[in-house]
């Protein structure tokens, strides 16, 4: 679909740079008996064109903080985010795709309408809309259920609605937040598969959040691991996997050595989430 | 200023832009429609003190016929609430013929109850236990259904007998949603009892205030209903008191 | 028709036959009711002879307007009390005492102010039904996810478009609820005033015929009133269920 980016990532030299976070922290505003919370950074990243990135790290730890500030739903606290060496400022900017951790289909249109709907408001002519949504509904496996209605189908199916509603917009920066958060295991390496498919075809820069390990180190070029709240960065791990990847690097040698250390950072920060997340249920609340 | 105080000096902000608003429609539409606020709060001062006689009467008349309404909404819409709820095909039938009841203007079943009870107590009684039946019966019946299996299924594996799955898991888990229509039937009952003692009766309230219409005493008319305005406002505070209160535990 | 549902038409059915066997045998005595099938015929008679085509015209013409103005009052004020969360928490206390409090007994100070017009009558079903929908509104508005707005922002929409096209659709269910109660509502309150007192319209003609003894005729209205709710009250509750269901699943 998009034939400008010619995307590999696996730690080439001169990748060029596609969006950028420099040393940006989010600190959310005290609301009503509340402190402030410090949910993110500071964080640096750079993200090339055309790569896969994951970030992983325990829940709360300010994952999805750190996408809303790079898509522009968030300003930043402190530090500059760019987006194709532009200044990203209160807006998203034209080319990011955004696909939320919440079901965010729209339950009054179908399956059609919900896809059509970005087009629609673009004001695209109805030919070139009905090619570009027949296209990512067949993509996504979607075709059957073009008239049925989000309420009708399952979770995953849901949230198949949203990245084609999204997709058909063309981003050249797709943003993922725990897409399939709420699939079992096995369907969300098959749904992995599906994102890599996609990520090949549209040559979009991908950044992928997520909470599972597996998923991190089968999907990506490079994985983002994140530390308790407030977030940051402890390591970015290169998995130099092939651009023609699938599910089935789960039982290569080189899978397990990237999981294993992943984890290793990862089990310290999850323990102290547990931690923070009773210590918060206990004592958050400052004294009015 | 903490939030409870600001939220209280709002509240009071707006209590005061209510009365400001009667005082400003007392000047706009005259002495024949209505009292101020001042004139009406010193009549209500005359009701309860130099006619404090003639005003006990006619409020323990209507106290009465009151009590007796609400007893009977609530035995014949909890047992009608209890039995649809634990019957699941009988409340499928039975919902939706309780949803269109509850939308009926019910006024106009008042001449039928005239004709069956006749004027007086009894009559009065009736139209305020028809208003409160319906919604007694529905809350109960849906805070019944909507038990939650697995509660049931923990009882089962702890081998309670029958009384003590309802004394321990039934009717706590249900109460919360019991309560809720306990209440809507309250005020629904007191809104029936007055309306019938508009119509039916030569004593209580709701005859002092339409009696008072009929011979333009003006006076009395707002002094009633400020009254029972205000006696109402509180009851139904207090049950919203306990309503949350009870919310909030589960 | 579902299994339930023939069920339900059964049961009326029945109680109707019930009814009708009761009057005839004499156990209710004919002056008190009349047989279904009597209430009928008077009804068709009724309608034919085109005596109470101006009451019905007057009740359906007031309740529209009543309906229409509080739908749509009820609405905007719903939105602008979302929009202030500090009015909103002041109001609050007050719109949980609203529906407790017999505000009806100001009707007579609406006639003294209007005179006996259309205006007063038209004010009480306003009056019933304007803060049911702008409680609805506001919990409408309180239940649209907030990952809508973050979808809107993805597609650059100004504040305007964000509200017509995710905050209404997504609240649309409750909305509809909203003017499911409105309807039952201005249905109350206009024939409730009517009754009380006006110079025309259904509630003043089946308050009328009551007096005058005229049987037939006062059942024959209470039939129709009660047809026309409950015909409308069931079309509206059948689109709420498929709105629901199409926005929340099952
Ligand atoms: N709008 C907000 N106001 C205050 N705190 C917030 C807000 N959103 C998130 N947080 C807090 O910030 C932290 C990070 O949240 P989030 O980015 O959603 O974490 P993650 O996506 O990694 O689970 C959490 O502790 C959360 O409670
Ligand atoms: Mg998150």
């Amino acid at each position: 679909m998009n034939a400008g980016a010619s995307g590999n990532g696996g730690g080439r030299a001169a990748a060029e740079l596609h969006a950028e976070l420099g040393g940006v922290t989010r600190v959310y505003p005290a609301v009503a008996g509340y402190r402030p919370v410090h949910a993110l950074g500071p964080v640096d990243l750079d993200l090339r064109r055309g790569e896969f990135f994951s970030v992983v790290g325990p829940s709360g730890c300010g994952k999805s903080t750190l996408l809303e500030v790079l898509a522009g739903l968030q300003p930043p606290s402190e530090g500059k985010v760019s987006f194709e060496g532009k200044p990203v400022h209160g807006q998203v900017p034209e080319g990011v795709g955004v696909v939320f951790q919440e079901d965010a289909s729209f339950p009054w249109l179908s399956v059609w309408d919900n896809a059509a709907f970005g087009l629609r408001r673009a004001g695209v002519d109805s030919a070139e809309i009905e090619r570009r949504v027949g296209d990512a509904l067949a993509f996504m496996g979607l075709k059957d259920f073009q008239r049925a209605y989000p309420a009708q189908l399952s979770g995953g199916m849901r949230q198949r609605v949203c990245i084609a509603r999204t997709l058909v917009l063309q981003p050249r920066l797709i943003l993922l937040d725990e897409p399939f958060g709420a699939l079992d295991a096995q369907t969300r390496l098959l749904m992995g598969d599906e994102v890599l498919r996609l990520w090949r075809r549209t040559g979009a820069t991908i950044l992928l959040i997520t909470h599972a390990l597996d998923e991190a180190a089968m999907l990506s070029d490079r994985v983002g691991v994140m530390s308790a709240r407030p977030g940051r960065f402890l390591d970015l791990v290169e998995t130099k996997w092939p651009k023609e990847r699938d599910s089935t690097i789960v039982s290569e040698a080189g899978f397990g050595e990237v999981t294993a250390r992943l984890w290793h950072h990862l089990r310290g920060e999850s323990l102290k989430a547990l931690g923070q997340s009773g210590a918060a249920a206990a004592g958050g609340r400052a004294e009015a | 200023m903490s939030d409870a105080a600001k939220r209280s000096f709002d509240i009071l902000l707006v209590l005061v832009a209510l009365f400001a608003g009667w005082q400003a429609l007392y000047h706009v539409a005259g002495e024949t429609a209505l009292t101020s606020p001042a004139q009406t709060l010193a009549y209500v001062g005359e009701l309860l003190t130099t006619k404090g006689d003639m005003f006990a009467r006619h409020a323990w008349e209507t106290g009465r016929a009151f009590l007796m309404a609400l007893g009977l909404s609530y035995a014949i819409g909890l047992a009608i609430g209890v039995a649809l709820g634990a019957h699941r095909l009988s409340g499928a039938v039975a919902e939706p013929i309780l949803v269109a009841l509850y939308s009926l203007p019910k006024v106009t079943l008042y001449p039928v109850i005239l004709l069956v009870f006749g004027l007086g107590l009894s009559a009065k009684v009736a139209f305020g236990a028809i208003h409160g039946v319906v919604p007694v019966a529905v809350f109960a019946m849906n805070a019944i259904r909507n038990i939650k299996p697995a509660y049931l299924k923990t009882a089962k594996t702890m081998r309670l007998g029958p009384f003590q799955v309802v004394s321990t898991v039934i009717f706590p888990a249900a109460l919360p949603e019991i309560v809720t229509g306990l209440r809507v039937g309250f005020s629904l009952t007191l809104l029936g009892v007055i309306i019938g003692e508009m119509f039916a009766s030569k004593q209580g309230l709701g005859f002092m205030v339409i009696n008072a219409i009929n011979l333009a005493d003006v006076e009395t008319m707002m002094a009633v209903a400020f009254l029972l305005f205000v006696a109402a406002a509180i009851a139904n505070g207090i049950l919203l008191w306990i309503d949350h209160w009870l919310h909030k535990r589960v | 028709m579902s299994r339930i549902g023939w069920i339900r038409l059964a049961v009326l059915a029945a109680l109707v036959a019930l009814l009708e066997t009761l009057v005839r045998t004499g156990i209710i005595p004919y002056k008190t009711m009349l047989p279904p099938s009597e209430m009928l015929t008077a009804l068709v008679r009724l309608l034919a002879a085109g005596t109470a085509t101006r009451d019905i015209v007057q009740t359906l013409t007031c309740v529209g307007a009543a309906l229409v103005s509080s739908v749509v009052a009820g609405f905007g004020l719903g939105v602008a009390i979302h929009r202030f969360p500090r009015v909103r928490r002041a109001l609050e206390p007050f719109f949980a005492t609203y529906y407790a409090v017999p505000f009806f007994i100001f009707y007579p100070v609406l006639i003294a102010i209007f005179d006996l017009s259309l205006l007063p009558i038209i004010l009480m079903g306003f009056a019933f039904a304007v803060i049911a929908m702008c409680i609805a509104t506001i919990n409408g508005l309180d239940r649209v996810p907030r990952v809508l707005g973050k979808v809107a922002r993805m597609h650059r929409m100004r504040e305007f478009e964000t509200a017509l096209r995710m905050k209404l659709p997504a609240a649309a269910p409750h909305l509809f609820t909203g003017l499911k109660l409105c309807v039952a509502y201005s249905f109350i309150g206009v024939i409730a005033s009517e009754f009380i007192l006006a110079p025309s319209g259904l509630g003043h003609a089946i308050a009328y015929a009551y007096n005058d003894f005229d049987n037939r005729t006062m059942y024959a209205l209470m039939l129709f009133v009660m047809i026309v709710v409950v015909t409308l009250n069931m079309l509206l509750h059948g689109w709420e269920q498929r709105l629901l269901k199409r926005w929340h699943g099952r």
